[in-house]
């Protein structure tokens, strides 16, 4: 029909935008990734990061934080949402957006507010510090997908199950738990992905005590100067092949998100 | 909402065990929060030295000048919260525009090119700030342009806009595709058409991108960082980074947010009691 024939045209616009703005910025990442500064093609840049034991050190540090955030944000939210979500617990509907309301604050002043606290309690900053912030700055990234899946699941299943007699511990295992997969998925990604590729959070926390991979990035394009982005555009490329194997892992997301 | 389907009868102590860990978790939450509105009203310089209680600080906000010390307010944090708020309104104005026009030609799509495009909508919202952030760094070196104002606003356009479209595609599946040729078969014209049936069913979709938009544009750190070029240009966000970084904390900041915080509390509350109010009704 001609309206739908229009129409089309509408998306254009945007299209070009993005090429230009999001798939052509992304390309040229892995092109200065494989050129020199004089714009010659080179390795050098990857054989850089993968002979500095330091740089491998960190980067291997930062994803095994990332990983250990996203586990203790899981292991603390899973049961939050689980409880805020069955109605049996008689939550008031405020609760879920007391969870999301301190994301309204400023995500660096809570940080410096963490660290403040810390110091009130005579805490070192360190590892410790590090870990507390990441799943105090990200735990309701976890909570929400997870308690969203949950609020839409049909709860008839779980009557259905329990008429046929599974016990509660069966009813959570084989109905709660695998329905509530594509939410863990989400809340996975939401999590690990900023983790993963911080640098403000991690400085803030461990007053540069602790650098992660995220900051390694920053600094060659920050204090580095010019002669350093080729370098950081190589680490670049290898973040967004994480972020890549990342989001193919919780790929029903997306999936979902399209329909 | 309204249908209570007990599961089962689960017993009364099971419950307090349950609200006692959610209570336990916002607790711990709101803590380093609770710790900032607690600090803006003392007016020690050092985050965490209380020195006795004041609307000091509140008062500096406001006036911009620090009585007791004889000194003007940092002038950089003003210009910094007008930044924020100027980047914020109009990056999420073109978000929503951009986003609603192009979510009605997506939706038009066939399949198979609506599939492609987005996809292409969900990179931005994959990708974490530092790569979106240094992606257009590099783009707007490559090709010369000078970092400022107007990058840091296309750069948060880049981001924002998917979620507009995000919130705007479901009213378009939603609609009923009849009462637009029902229109334009009763002689309006495509333009009436468009502003009396079709903006209308996507308002709610268009209001709720704008927000969001306006929302993920004020948080921002990371995309900002790598736009803003070393013109001076400061968001709050860029402002707090650079002040902590330096070591001390402009103390103005605690009122601030905590005005900011408590405004959002009260914001939030009204609009519960009344969805609360219509669901009864």
């Amino acid at each position: 029909m001609r309206i739908t024939q229009n129409r089309r045209s509408w998306a254009w616009p945007y299209v070009l935008f993005m090429v230009l703005l999001v798939v052509l910025p992304l390309l040229l990442i892995g092109y200065y990734a494989f050129t020199d500064p004089q714009g010659g093609f080179t390795l050098r840049n990857f054989l850089q990061f993968f002979h500095k034991q330091e740089a491998i050190n960190t980067f291997i540090y930062s994803l095994a934080i990332a990983l250990i955030t996203t586990i203790i944000c899981l292991l603390l939210g899973y049961p939050a949402a689980y409880i805020m979500a069955m109605r049996s617990f008689r939550t008031p509907a405020v609760m879920a957006i007391l969870f999301i309301l301190p994301m309204w604050i400023n995500f660096l002043l809570r940080t410096i507010a963490t660290v403040e606290l810390f110091h009130m309690f005579g805490l070192p900053l360190g590892e410790g510090a590090l870990l507390f912030g990441m799943v105090y700055d990200f735990l309701p990234f976890m909570i929400y997908p997870i308690y969203n899946t949950l609020q839409k699941m049909d709860l008839s299943l779980i009557e259905a199950a329990k008429d046929l007699g599974a016990r509660p511990k069966e009813v959570f295992t084989k109905v709660i738990l695998p329905l509530s997969v594509p939410g863990i998925y989400s809340g996975i990604v939401m999590v690990f992905m900023p983790t993963v590729s911080t640098f403000a959070i991690s400085e803030l926390l461990t007053h540069n005590k602790i650098t992660l991979f995220g900051s390694l990035i920053q600094r060659s394009f920050g204090e580095g100067g010019i002669a350093m982005w080729n370098y950081g555009a190589a680490l670049s490329l290898i973040m967004l092949i994480i972020i890549g194997m990342t989001s193919f892992f919780g790929n029903n997301d997306t999936e979902d998100i399209n329909r | 909402m309204t249908q209570k389907i007990s599961i089962d009868k689960r017993n009364l102590w099971e419950r307090i065990a349950g609200q006692g860990y959610l209570w336990l978790i916002l607790f711990v939450l709101y803590a380093p929060i609770l710790l900032i509105i607690v600090f803006s009203l003392t007016k020690s310089k050092v985050f965490g030295n209380w020195t006795g209680f004041t609307f000091d600080l509140y008062r500096n906000l406001f006036t911009g000048y620090d009585m007791t010390a004889q000194v003007r307010v940092d002038p950089n944090l003003y210009r910094a919260m007008l930044y924020t708020v100027i980047i914020a309104v109009v990056a999420a104005i073109i978000s929503t525009l951009l986003g609603t026009v192009a979510a009605i030609g997506i939706f038009h799509m066939r399949q198979r090119h609506r599939k492609a495009v987005m996809f292409m909508n969900s990179i931005p919202m994959i990708n974490p700030d530092i790569i979106t952030g240094i992606s257009l760094f590099l783009l707007f070196v490559f090709i010369g342009i000078n970092r400022g104002l107007g990058t840091v606003i296309t750069a948060h356009v880049v981001f924002c806009t998917p979620y507009v479209i995000l919130s705007v595609m479901p009213r378009l599946t939603k609609m009923n595709p009849n009462i637009y040729e029902a229109a334009l078969d009763l002689g309006a014209t495509p333009a009436q058409a468009l502003r009396k049936v079709l903006i209308p069913e996507l308002w709610p979709g268009m209001i709720s991108g704008f927000i969001l938009s306006l929302t993920l544009s004020i948080d921002d750190f990371g995309v900002t960082f790598f736009t803003k070029g070393s013109n001076g240009l400061e968001t709050l966000s860029t402002f707090i980074y650079a002040d902590a970084r330096k070591g001390g904390l402009t103390p103005e900041l605690r009122p601030l947010f905590s005005l900011i915080f408590l405004t959002i509390l009260v914001l939030l509350i009204i609009s519960n009691i009344r969805t609360n109010k219509q669901v009864k009704k």
